[in-house]
């Protein structure tokens, strides 16, 4: 298919060692046992965290020094498994077998031990320079689950230690570990995954003539095992290292030949034999598991006493509402007074910006496209829009880390299939919510080419973090009125609750659409962990969510704010034989906006908003007043008049609600799209259909309006 | 010992897998994930629509769609 396209190009890893003593170590392990916070915490970087397993789905790479040596850390994407089935597996074996890092650190999670014991296990077979590190020992305790790491150590061979990567001062036995690994002297005994009489006959046959024929550049009982039944995949990579096409080599293909031949005798053939290799290196790690590992399995864990509540028949979908509506009060609750505060401040700030610059006697009008220009489009965007987002991504983060996000997504799963959909889709939706782009990264999880496709090009039904607070502003002045108290941002909320589940029908409804049209296909198979709920460190959300998130997005918005601020100022006050530039432009617009609804300003707003969503409603409002002095002070009513004066009805508010839910993709989304993609056809497809969308919903609503009150 | 599929086991009950009938690249994630020979599975849930359904394998909750527990033999 022209559109599967697994890992674009430019994520591939380079490793970049800042002196040539750095020793290159890879982090590896099962999706969602914490690999990224381990990663952070070593090297002080900020990957992004979440609970919910594929997260990561670039690779990383960071520095951290100990007393001793200096590292190079690279966080490779999560895998079940090394016999590359995905691009993630492809993309960590590949590494591990071919970059050849100085040491792997395998990271486990204690309350499901067994399960990542397999991957340990298929490390081990390619490497014996390795670290198992046992993560969440926190949390297994919590879950009264002993893992005993003396023993564990005994039968792995291999140094293990046991940390709670949560808790940094942990940390400090890995580095210890690590540090003693790398020592050319270090001697291991690691254990070596043994399999039935047959197999290991077939392995030495084609061990012996790889050894004798390729040297020791790579592990050779590895290789034995993977060229019985080698994909085009890897043979390209091994034609890649050893320069030469090894399956060519007399010694190999002969013993490769007997070995199968001898297998067939004994009724094995080579669909068997991975079978039998899999459930070996299963059984192995079963058996390992029941002897390190103790817990109290009599009571049902707290875990699925949640799960019953948050995705049973009866609460699934209700809770979800309940959330979803909850959360958008806190917001609208929590931001409308440090809005109005905001405002204030910068209204008296503005004053005294233009006081100031007259008085060291700029030119008036250059004092004027500075302070009502730029400075206040600029308030505008962080008074109207800090509060919510600063209010809204912890909350939203928090939902994240404890790990209610794949909860969606298994409750969702059966409506998206019914549109011939993946499941994912709904926890990638989510992701949507905290930023589109962020959303369309996160389409990676979805193994399906096809259904990864069409949750990229709907990502943009929901929308982001950057389109809400404009949401929230006209809905309040429009539908509610803003007489506050607690009904007025009950209404609020539960009309943004309303567009929501409405961007959420659309994305069902369009992802149905692309499947019947240009994604035509049938639902795929799809397995989806359910990660064990994690307590979420509340203080690190909200400090990691305002700095690392709201910080960036309003920085973002800000360095896009000014310039537009300017740029409208400049048309606005620029007049061409009577009439401003800006007149000419909104004119030129306005009779297409006016059809959907809109009016020239907002539609020429929504353009210039291209880069940054944020400012959308900031520059509509500098295109109306035209950076003349206001009066009126206090957001909302400001905003409030600003809008009436200049025309706007319920119709205009609900089309302009429809049009933000509803249209291209801001830039940044875009960039993410192509990248994701490689195509141009498909991110212009991810471009248009929002917005036909948008634009067919906003000429049917302004006009049927128009059509009832003509007759009414 | 009659043969059931993942399907015909309800929340709360428990079952041993005795053979995949899948094929393709979801048989690999299957076995790569723990439903190998042997291993033992609890039913641990239903999303609201009955499907997909969750399954504790090997210490870890995996949620599968109905199309796939068919695939999945097991006894009690």
């Amino acid at each position: 298919m022209e559109y599967a396209r697994p890992i674009p190009e430019e994520n591939k890893l380079i490793i970049k060692k800042r002196n040539k003593n750095d020793k290159v170590i890879a982090l590896v392990g099962n999706p969602n046992v914490g690999k990224s916070t381990v990663f952070n915490a070593l090297t002080g970087l900020n990957q992004h965290t979440g609970n919910w397993p594929g997260k990561t789905v670039t690779n990383a790479q960071g520095y951290f020094e100990t007393d001793k040596n200096s590292f190079v850390l690279v966080d490779l994407p999560g895998t079940y498994s090394l016999f590359a089935h995905s691009a993630e597996e492809e993309a960590a074996r590949n590494f591990i077998c071919f970059e050849k890092p100085d040491a792997c650190i395998v990271i486990c999670d204690a309350t499901c031990l067994e399960r990542n014991l397999n991957l340990v296990l298929q490390t081990l077979e390619i490497t014996d320079k390795i670290i198992v590190c046992v993560n969440l020992m926190d949390e297994a305790k919590r879950k009264q689950i002993d893992v005993n790491l003396d023993a564990l150590e005994r039968f792995l061979g291999v140094p293990v230690v046991g940390i709670s990567a949560r808790n940094k001062k942990t940390l400090k036995k890995l580095t210890n570990a690590l540090d003693k690994l790398i020592l050319s002297d270090f001697t291991l005994n690691a254990y070596i995954p043994k399999y039935s009489e047959p197999i290991e006959e077939a392995i030495a046959l084609v061990k012996d003539a790889i050894s004798s024929a390729l040297g020791e550049k790579i592990n050779s009982r590895w290789l034995a095992l993977r060229l019985f039944d080698a994909d085009s995949l890897l043979l390209a990579e091994l034609k890649r290292f050893f320069g030469f096409n090894i399956t060519e080599n007399e010694r190999i293909k002969e013993a490769l030949k007997t070995a199968k031949d001898a297998l067939l005798e004994k009724g094995i053939t080579t669909g068997d034999l991975n079978d039998m290799i899999v459930s070996s290196l299963v059984e192995d790690a079963f058996c390992i598991n029941k002897k390190v590992t103790a817990s109290d399995k009599s009571k049902i864990s707290t875990d699925q006493k949640i799960d019953r509540l948050l995705t049973s028949r009866f609460t699934g979908y209700p809770v979800m509402l309940i959330l979803l509506f909850f959360i958008f009060w806190l917001t609208i609750t929590g931001a409308n007074y440090p809005s109005g505060l905001l405002s204030k401040g910068f209204s008296y700030l503005e004053n005294v910006l233009y006081n100031f610059l007259a008085q060291i006697n700029l030119p008036a009008k250059v004092n004027e496209a500075l302070s009502f220009g730029v400075f206040r489009v600029l308030s505008w965007v962080v008074s109207v829009m800090l509060p919510p987002m600063a209010i809204f991504f912890p909350l939203f983060t928090f939902l994240e880390d404890v790990g209610y996000l794949p909860r969606i997504a298994y409750n969702l799963d059966k409506p998206f299939k019914k549109c011939s959909a993946c499941g994912k889709q709904a926890l990638t939706m989510c992701m949507g919510f905290g930023c589109n782009a962020a959303g369309v990264t996160a389409c990676r999880i979805i193994d399906s080419p096809r259904e990864r496709l069409i949750a990229i090009l709907t990502n943009n039904f929901v929308p982001c973090n950057g389109r809400f607070p404009a949401m929230i502003s006209i809905i309040t002045i429009f539908f509610i009125g803003s007489s506050g108290g607690l009904f007025s941002s009950f209404s609020a909320a539960f009309i943004l609750s309303c567009v929501i589940v409405l961007g959420i029908l659309m994305t069902l409804f369009m992802s149905s659409v692309l499947s019947k049209t240009l994604l035509k296909g049938i639902p795929s198979s799809f397995t989806l962990e359910l990660p064990p709920y994690r307590r979420p460190q509340v203080i690190k959300i909200i400090v990691r969510s305002i700095f690392d998130r709201t910080l960036f997005v309003l920085g973002r918005a800000v360095s896009i704010a000014a310039p537009a601020g300017l740029i409208i100022w400049l048309l606005a006050n620029i007049t061409l034989a009577g009439t401003s530039l800006l007149g000419y432009l909104v004119n030129f617009l306005d009779p297409f906006a006016k059809l959907l609804g809109l009016d020239g300003e907002l539609f020429m707003a929504f353009i210039l908003g291209f880069p940054a969503n944020e400012i959308v409603i900031p520059i509509a409002l500098m295109a109306y007043t035209k950076g003349a002095v206001l009066t009126e002070l206090g957001s909302l009513s400001q905003i409030q008049n600003i809008l009436i004066a200049n025309g706007w009805t319920q119709i205009t508010a609900c089309c302009t609600i429809i049009f933000s839910l509803f249209h291209f993709p801001c830039s940044t989304t875009m960039l993410t799209i192509k990248k994701e993609t490689g195509s141009i056809k498909w991110t212009l497809a991810a471009f248009l259909i929002p917005t036909a969308v948008g634009m067919t919903l906003c000429f049917l609503v302004a006009n049927i309006a128009r059509f009832v009150s003509f007759i009414m | 010992m009659t043969f059931l599929s993942l399907n015909d086991i309800k929340p709360g009950e428990k079952a041993t897998v005795s053979r995949i009938t899948a094929t393709g690249p979801i048989r690999r994630r299957l076995m790569d994930i723990g439903f190998t020979k042997n291993a033992h599975i609890t039913c641990v849930g239903e999303s609201p629509h009955r499907d997909p359904r969750a399954f504790l394998v090997r210490g870890a909750v995996i949620a599968i769609r109905s199309e796939d527990c068919k695939n999945i033999l097991v006894y009690k």
